[in-house]
């Protein structure tokens, strides 16, 4: 770990219960105490397939400022928050980067107020005539929005407590895709997109590997069962096109082979894509047109593949980005109605309806606890069916405090492009409240349909010495499936 | 005529000069604000979940949002509650000001007259706690520019000049009526000569001028947030933006 890690106030706060709620200590304000913590920034070699500019733009304080006019045009939202904060602080202590770091640029509003300044210098004279900060969009303010704006994880918990609704996430992404047209971006995002274009996935497995890995759990799921449970590949004609997070081919396996015994039990013909087996959209993270490309490639693959349904697998980002999908990238009507689907939705509508046998008891040595992803849950509205399948499912089933829950929950820390080890002391630091929260239930595993989650939180546990396991959904219906 | 009635002319002149050009500022600003969010189009429906499915529930969101502050209220209860009799005593101190300026005064008005008048006296109370906050948390204090400040002791000044003028130094309300319909029927008299009300009148107009261009349009720009004024249906029907196709990919 970093030494400045140890610095951030916030690792000696204590967290304390209250009834039914989490006291969530605040850290006193220490300026400037994460600025050092920045992202790699992204490498000539990756920016080019994403149709960035390999360098820094000739002009590029022009070019910035007539992009965030062309944004401002584009985006309502953006135009209206840039205008209308109060300023009143209320968003202040709501963000996770601020809980963990006590950095006060990590305040949303303080976040916001970085790209508020420029647009106050270029657009709105009259604040800045009357002694509001402003600042025209040079070097200094470059780094700042470079470090806090992927400080932010694009969580959106800030907006759930601002009166007027402020989403400091849009902000961060017009922030983002204002630094991307100049050339400025982190090397993991674009890696990560680059690679999709490449290989297909955020992971650049090849072709060849993934399907190596699903004959892998092909032969694992008859060691378990005894049956011939499949890991189909590029099937033309099956019914169901499932796009997962690439991860769970390589390292969340329990996920995946919960996948395969699902539809297995089903009687569902499902096939994944070499073209498309990820979900994760981390478009997202930069700019509106990687995004819609990104997306494109499933829907893509799913009219090669001539299936009649597309279903996202247990990941967040990928939800977010689905849940645009028939805006982006739609009409979606050669797709059965309704579209998109989470596979959670999906799993939660066949238990509703009996379609499997279950054991509660398989799952009868967890005292399970339960992650809203923020995308999953505050983004993409599904906060009552990963609840539905817990219950189905297991005995012991426990909620974490009531304002770290639902549309109130932490973010793992590491969402928004962020999973990167260089920064390892912001992440830490986000998941702190994760970790605290989970802490207070007692549980041994920490279920979590999101893959960024599922990659983050483990070390989040860890760092905080919370005995929890991180596991899938989906997973615990495979333990306590009948087959 | 002599010197000081003409000097007396010449700022009458220039104070009703002023007044029309900040209400022009403030109606005109307003409304090309407004214009400019209503025209800027929303291109992915980001809905704050869960809300509302239907027209009538998000009309109820946005009557909850200006009426009672809600996700204030889970943010911050001390602040919440400053900051909502805050705005009461605006609104009722405001709904008692349109007597100036309509005739014949509603009943309504009429009915709410004493309580409007207490809304006056108790305004500096929380006027002066968001102040205090401001300076007093370090959070706060860090993300507060001098508009900020300038904003609310603008409006503790305009309270407080008016609660002279009613009270403590009082001016003769016919002059005053007669003063505003003369502006609001485009037939401008003069004003009263009454220092505290002269003062009173500049500051109303120098925030009528500040209004559209500042943080205030928070009162408009309430009505416009996207995360707010949105049905929470973003999976069906298909939501469309209009400069998709224009964002090439192949
Ligand atoms: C639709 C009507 C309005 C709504 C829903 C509304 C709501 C709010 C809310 C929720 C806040 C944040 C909390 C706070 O800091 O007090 C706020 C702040 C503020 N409002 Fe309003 N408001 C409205 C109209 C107005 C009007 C007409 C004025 C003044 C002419 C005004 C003046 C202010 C000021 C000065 C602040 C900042 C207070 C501070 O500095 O802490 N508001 N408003
Ligand atoms: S979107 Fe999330 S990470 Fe970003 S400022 Fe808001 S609360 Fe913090
Ligand atoms: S809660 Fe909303 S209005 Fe208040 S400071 Fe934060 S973003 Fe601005
Ligand atoms: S990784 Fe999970 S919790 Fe973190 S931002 Fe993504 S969805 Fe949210």
């Amino acid at each position: 770990m970093p030494e400045k890690f140890a610095d951030f106030p916030a690792t000696t706060l204590t967290w304390r219960k209250t009834n039914g709620g989490l006291a969530i200590p605040v850290p006193e304000m220490d300026e400037g105490i994460a600025a050092a913590m920045v992202c790699h920034p992204s490498k000539a070699k990756d920016m080019k397939p994403i149709a960035l500019p390999t360098e820094r733009v000739p002009h590029w304080q022009a070019r910035a400022v007539e992009k965030l006019r062309e944004l401002l045009e584009k985006y309502r939202g953006l135009s209206v928050y840039l205008d209308i904060c109060a300023q009143c602080g209320a968003c202040a202590d709501k963000c996770q980067f601020y809980l963990g770091t006590g950095d006060p640029n990590n305040m949303p509003v303080a976040r916001a107020n970085l790209l508020r300044k420029v647009y106050r210098y270029y657009f709105k004279r009259a604040e800045k005539f009357l002694g509001g900060d402003a600042e025209p969009f040079n070097e200094r303010v470059l780094k700042e929005w470079y470090t806090y704006f992927y400080q932010c994880s694009e969580c959106r918990r800030c907006s759930v407590f601002c009166p007027y609704g402020i989403d400091t996430a849009e902000i961060t992404m017009a922030a983002r895709e204002i630094m991307a047209c100049i050339g400025v971006a982190t090397k993991y995002v674009t890696e990560v997109v680059a690679k999709v274009y490449e290989r297909g996935n955020n992971l650049g497995i090849p072709a060849p590997a993934w399907i190596d890995n699903c004959q892998f759990l092909e032969e694992e799921l008859k060691t378990e069962t005894g049956k011939d449970i499949r890991m189909p590949v590029d099937e033309v004609g099956a019914d169901v096109l499932l796009v997962m997070p690439s991860a769970d081919n390589f390292a969340n396996t329990d996920t995946m082979m919960a996948y395969g015994k699902l539809f297995y039990a089903l009687g569902i013909s499902w096939t994944t894509s070499t073209y498309a087996n990820e979900g994760g959209n981390f478009g997202l993270f930069l700019n509106y047109q990687n995004m819609k490309k990104v997306n494109k490639r499933i829907l893509d693959a799913a009219r090669q593949l001539k299936v009649k349904r597309v279903i996202w697998g247990e990941c967040g980002h990928a939800w977010r980005a689905a849940i645009y999908t028939n805006t982006l990238n739609g009409p979606m009507d050669f797709l059965d109605p309704p579209h998109p689907v989470h596979i959670c939705q999906f799993t939660a509508d066949m238990i509703a309806r009996g379609a499997f046998k279950i054991d509660k008891s398989a799952n009868d040595d967890l005292l399970i606890t339960y992650h809203d992803p923020c995308n999953v849950a505050r983004a993409g509205s599904l906060l009552e069916e990963p609840r539905a399948m817990i219950r189905a499912t297991c005995n012991k089933f426990v909620e974490m405090p009531r304002n770290t829950i639902r549309e109130k929950t932490f973010c793992c820390g590491a969402g928004g492009g962020l999973l990167t080890d260089e920064i390892m002391p912001i992440r830490m630091a986000g998941g702190k409240p994760r970790a605290e929260a989970c802490r207070s239930t007692g549980a041994n595993y920490l279920a979590v349909p999101c893959a960024i989650c599922k990659a983050q939180l483990p070390e989040v546990m860890k760092h905080w010495k919370v005995d929890a396991r991180v596991g899938g959904v989906h997973d615990l219906l495979s333990r306590a499936m009948v087959l | 005529m002599n010197d000081a009635a003409m000097i007396w002319n010449l700022l009458a002149a220039l104070l009703i000069g002023f007044a029309y050009l900040s209400a022009f500022v403030f109606i005109g600003g307003l409304l090309l604000r407004i214009a400019l969010y209503l025209k800027t189009p929303v291109p992915l429906k980001i809905v704050q979940t869960p809300g509302p499915k239907s027209a009538p529930g998000v009309v109820a969101r946005i009557a909850g949002d200006v009426l009672i502050f809600p996700n204030l209220f889970q943010a911050d209860k001390l602040l919440w509650l400053g900051a909502w009799i805050f705005h009461a005593c605006l609104f009722l101190i405001l709904v008692r000001h349109t007597r100036y300026f309509l005739y014949p005064v509603p009943e309504l008005v009429i009915d709410w007259q004493n309580i409007s008048v207490y809304a006056g006296f108790l305004f500096p109370i929380p006027a002066l706690y968001l102040f205090w906050r401001r300076l007093a948390s370090s959070r706060v204090l860090y993300i507060s520019g001098l508009p900020d400040y300038i904003t609310l002791i603008l409006l503790t000044a305009i309270a407080s000049t008016g609660m002279l003028v009613h009270y403590f130094a009082r001016v003769y309300l016919v002059d005053v009526k007669a003063f505003t319909l003369g502006l609001v029927t485009f037939a401008p008299v003069q004003p009263p000569q009454h220092p505290i009300f002269i003062a009173h009148f500049l500051l109303v107009c120098s925030l009528l001028l500040w209004f559209p261009f500042s943080k205030l349009m928070h009162a408009g720009g309430v009505f416009f947030s996207p995360t707010r004024n949105q049905i929470d249906n973003v999976l069906y029907p298909r939501y469309v933006n209009k400069w998709n196709e224009e964002v090439r990919v192949d």
